[in-house]
């Protein structure tokens, strides 16, 4: 009994100990945490005047207080610029303290607690940003995630400070290099850590390893680092700087071919696209159609519609809404083709200088028609977000929409080629359009294969337009801009021909790409101009003529 | 057959004329004001809206009691964009519908074609848009910016609060561009930047596909100084500029651009997200924070019934060229223009950004010139705000029309003194 009670004592006495320790231990970390909130907090208010201070003064004043606050290193403050590029903070207009907006319409925060301030003065006013706090900002935002676990976010701070790199930036730099992994973020903090070299009074082997750290890089922002750098770098380091420039300038060069061929096939496509269609109603039908621009500015208004449309109805699939713009585009503009063709055309045939003037007036007409209806300003037609943006390959930069188009052209292209070529209908369209008395014994219906080819340009350049509306206006006299040229590519190609138009629209598009940059751009259109017409007068028929029969 | 395409003709005809419209109405106890803006046609897209809101501050006239005791009544007219049509329709305002003033044209094309219309038949003109000066008329109000109101400031700005030291001069290929720049240049080069630092450049109207002109502009961009865009683009070319500038990702932090012609009309077409920073001049935007702005936007919401409709500068300075008018005819009790002429001069009206805006013996007024970055939301947001400034119709940068000026007041009556020859008339040098 006495063993047990005294076992049962000690017992006891462990778990009382246990207990204090345990208490011990709670009011130790209770302490260490009071004590923690306790600095945390004070560390907060530290940067309050700091904060305080965005809401006051001119921009030169702000970016000062920008600055300050990225000095501060507290874990707060890219959040805090954050919001401020955000435009979500607001201070009195006489200037005073800076609070956060609510989620709630005129409800504020506190900036470093986020908690609901109740008595928010009345004439809070959003603190405004200009382009020099603006840069202020993306570079102190650029310092604080060089440590992100984020891996885009790494290559934007370093992209921000190769624009911007600054000597006070290096220790941040290397360890932030010690750390990293991947190959391109590494390589560009490379890049920044050698611009920075070149800028601190290092030694003569670590600059000539910066300059060919830069000069590695190969492109214009490394041009331009070099050349900024040749002009202050010391007379012995100059020569290798210029060997760096000029080299890189050769590889530029050759790029610069390359690009002015890849912004010629670009402008070839959408003159293409412009004009395939008046390759069928004027190549194929003979039809001088001055009302063909209007076609494609219906297809770009229709894309309008559609994509309101979309947007009111299903928010959600706004970025697919041109896929649903073309079929309507090509179904609308098909079928006020159509109209206009057993309206007006039909009784033209055969005399061309009054089809030409009814087809003008028509355009006037379908052109006024818009503005009455939509109002002469231009509509916005969102670009979708796989549309929007650049790519590079290589020393080649182009942005995604002009991508598209090219392919989006060839696709048209083809799908044309292959309706006439493999459809019954393109046979039937053939033979009327070749012999059309011997079409007519054979039992095809020529009114009805004339609405229908006509339909059919007209839709085409509505879907055109659906291509234009994402780098043009949309506006009434979106037309107007496009029939000049369609008709030059029609004609220079060779009139009845699709692959003329084809080489015609892409050969028009690299001449004049290749023209623009040593002509200018006026310059190079009448150059190109004049050639069209010294061409014409050799080659009436332009570059790939029909031949035998089929020209009467 | 040759019956049906008679038909047809005359219905075409029948069709365009109808478009050129025209409303007279007889009516001797009216004061006839004549619009005269394009409905139709390019410019259609700049200048219906002017016409809106010369309708609107007529009407809101009429409420008022109207002027000298009759009811004002609007005339309109449409040139149909088309420069010599302009003086034809300015001939019938002034000859048949015997309209007291003519608030009117856009382009300087157009005011060039009407200007010898109305000294001939001694009317009046109120002109509503930025121009490159060099021209004083004895019959023209020039109530929008002459380069010193506009151009001028714009760049002071880039240099001294974006430290920019390299100028891209980039327009549309026509007079206005054309002696903006040559105007800038000079002003460049005598500030000290180097004519090597200067790059001016040129395009056609309505020109669509801006891939080289951008990365020529990217290009000259990257020697190593700030370098910043000067555009005079015009009209239609503006929405593919910006969408290229937008796509191939030149931010504002990095190569801003400040537009002359660019407004909160010509934002309403395009995805402003991409742009915000890039900047534009002008002597008003919508977002200016005054009392008589919030009014003049809340009358022409209603006037327009919608909440959308964005206001711009020229509808200030035809709001400004409006009142002045009207302030004059009051003044001298009659419309005559000869009486107008005297009275009209001095006469200080409010603008709409909280200030007052006068008319100087040289036809053109004082504005202050403000600059504002483009927001998300397809407004300005103001980030320079000059006082008053008065515009200078013969530039003192080139050569040619440093020595003029210009004073309708009576003795002198001249649109082009020479004040180095003593003599009116004739460019100096």
């Amino acid at each position: 009994m006495q063993r047990i009670r005294k076992g049962r004592r000690v017992k006891a006495n462990g778990t009382r100990r246990a207990m204090y320790r345990a208490i011990q231990t709670f009011l130790v970390a209770l302490c260490l945490l009071v004590s923690c909130l306790a600095t945390g907090l004070r560390a907060q208010e530290d940067i309050r005047p700091l904060v305080d201070a965005l809401g006051v003064g001119n921009f030169p004043q702000k970016v000062e207080a920008v600055n300050a606050l990225a000095a501060s290193g507290n874990p707060k403050v890219a959040e805090i610029l954050q919001n401020l590029s955000d435009g979500k903070l607001f201070a009195p207009k006489s200037g005073g303290p800076v609070f956060l907006e609510g989620e709630a319409s005129g409800s504020y925060l506190d900036v470093l607690t986020g908690a609901a301030i109740g008595d928010a003065p009345g004439n809070l006013a959003k603190i405004r940003l200009n382009n020099s706090l603006r840069g202020a900002i993306s570079a102190a935002m650029s310092q604080l995630t060089l440590l992100s676990p984020d891996r885009s976010a790494r290559l934007a701070a370093a992209n921000d400070l190769l624009k911007d790199a600054n000597p006070e930036n290096l220790d941040l730099l290397n360890s932030a290099l010690a750390e990293e992994k991947d190959a391109e973020v590494k390589s560009t903090m490379e890049a920044v850590r050698a611009v920075i070299l070149l800028k601190t009074d290092a030694s003569f082997e670590d600059k000539k390893a910066a300059i060919d750290t830069i000069a590695a890089r190969g492109n214009r922002d490394a041009l331009t680092i070099l050349t900024a750098a040749a002009a202050t770098a010391p007379d012995e380091l100059r020569p290798g700087i210029e060997e760096s420039i000029r080299s890189i300038n050769r590889s530029l060069a050759l790029w610069d071919v390359a690009q002015n061929i890849w912004y010629g096939l670009s402008l070839g496509s959408v003159l293409l696209l412009a004009a395939i269609g008046l390759a069928i109603t004027f190549g194929v039908m003979g039809v001088i159609n001055m009302a063909h621009g209007e076609m494609v500015m219906l297809g770009a208004y229709t894309t309008y519609v559609v994509q309101q449309t979309v947007q009111a109805v299903a928010p959600g699939l706004v970025d697919y809404s041109l896929a649903f713009a073309v079929p309507m585009a090509f179904l609308f503009t098909g079928l006020v083709g159509v109209g206009i063709e057993r309206g007006i055309i039909r009784w033209l045939y055969g005399r061309p200088l009054e089809t030409l003037l009814a087809t003008w007036g028509l355009s006037l007409i379908l052109q006024q028609t818009i503005r009455t209806i939509f109002g002469p300003t231009n509509r916005q037609v969102d670009n979708p977000s796989w549309m929007s943006g650049t790519f590079e390959v290589g020393g080649l930069a182009s942005t995604w929409n002009r991508l598209w188009i090219i392919v989006f052209a060839i696709s048209v292209f083809i799908a044309l080629l292959l309706l006439l070529k493999r459809s019954k209908f393109g046979l039937q369209m053939r033979a009327v359009t070749q012999n059309r008395r011997m079409a007519s014994s054979m039992g095809i219906r020529t009114p009805w294969v004339d609405a229908l080819t006509f339909g059919l340009g007209s839709g085409i350049a509505g879907m055109a337009g659906v291509a234009l509306s994402q780098i043009d206006n949309v506006s009434p006299n979106l037309g107007q801009n496009y029939i000049i040229d369609s008709f030059m590519v029609v004609v220079f190609g060779g009139v009845g021909n699709l692959w003329g138009t084809l080489v015609g629209a892409l050969t028009l598009g690299i001449a004049n790409k290749f023209l623009e940059p040593y002509a200018g751009a006026v310059l190079g259109k009448i150059v190109i101009l004049i050639c069209i017409i010294l061409f014409i007068q050799r080659r009436p028929r332009g570059l790939f003529a029909l031949k035998g029969r089929a020209i009467e | 057959m040759k019956f049906k395409s008679h038909v047809m003709g005359a219905f075409l005809a029948g069709a365009m004329a109808t478009t050129a419209f025209s409303s007279v109405y007889a009516a001797d106890d009216t004061i006839k004001v004549g619009i005269l803006h394009s409905l139709s046609g390019t410019m259609a897209i700049s200048e219906t809206t002017l016409k809106d809101a010369m309708l609107m501050l007529i009407e809101d006239q009429n409420k008022k009691g109207g002027l000298l005791g009759k009811k004002l009544e609007a005339v309109v007219v449409d040139p149909a964009s088309d420069w010599p049509l302009f003086a034809e329709k300015a001939r019938e305002l002034i000859s048949v519908n015997k309209v007291s003033a003519v608030f009117g044209c856009w382009t300087s094309s157009s005011r060039k074609s009407v200007l010898p219309v109305f000294e001939e038949l001694n009317s009046l003109l109120f002109y509503p848009v930025q121009y490159e000066g060099e021209e004083s008329s004895r019959n023209i109000f020039y109530t929008g910016a002459a380069p010193n109101q506009q151009a001028i400031p714009a760049v002071d700005y880039l240099m001294e609060t974006e430290g920019v030291e390299r100028f891209v001069l980039e327009g549309t290929d026509y007079v206005y561009p054309r002696t903006t720049n040559k105007i800038l240049e000079a002003y460049l080069i005598a500030k000290g930047i180097p004519k090597e630092d200067i790059l001016i450049n040129y395009t056609p109207f309505g020109f669509s596909d801006w891939q080289t002109e951008v990365a020529k502009i990217k290009e000259f961009g990257s020697a190593g100084k700030k370098t910043a865009v000067v555009s005079t683009i015009n009209g239609d070319a503006n929405v593919p500029f910006y969408k290229e500038l937008g796509n191939k990702g030149i931010k504002a932090t990095d190569i801003p651009v400040i537009a002359f012609s660019v407004g909160e009309e010509e934002l309403a077409g395009l995805d402003t997200k991409p742009l915000v920073g890039h900047l534009a001049a002008w002597n008003y935007f919508q977002s200016v924070d005054a009392p008589a702005n919030a009014e003049f936007i809340e009358q022409w919401h209603a006037y327009t019934k919608n909440d959308k409709r964005v206001t711009n500068d020229p509808m200030e300075a035809a709001y400004i060229g409006f009142k002045a008018w009207v302030s004059a005819v009051e003044a001298a009790g009659t419309t005559d223009t000869d009486a107008v002429l005297d009275t009209i001069i001095g006469t200080t009206v409010p603008n709409l950004s909280g200030g007052y805006a006068t008319v100087m013996p040289n036809h053109h007024i004082t504005k202050p010139v403000l600059i504002g970055e483009i927001q998300e939301d397809g407004q300005f947001e103001i980030v320079q705000q000059t006082p008053a400034v008065v515009g200078d119709e013969w530039s003192d940068y080139l050569p040619d029309s440093k020595d003029l000026i210009s004073d309708w007041r009576k003795p002198m009556s001249c649109g082009n003194f020479n004040v180095a020859t003593g003599k009116c008339g004739g460019k100096g040098s």
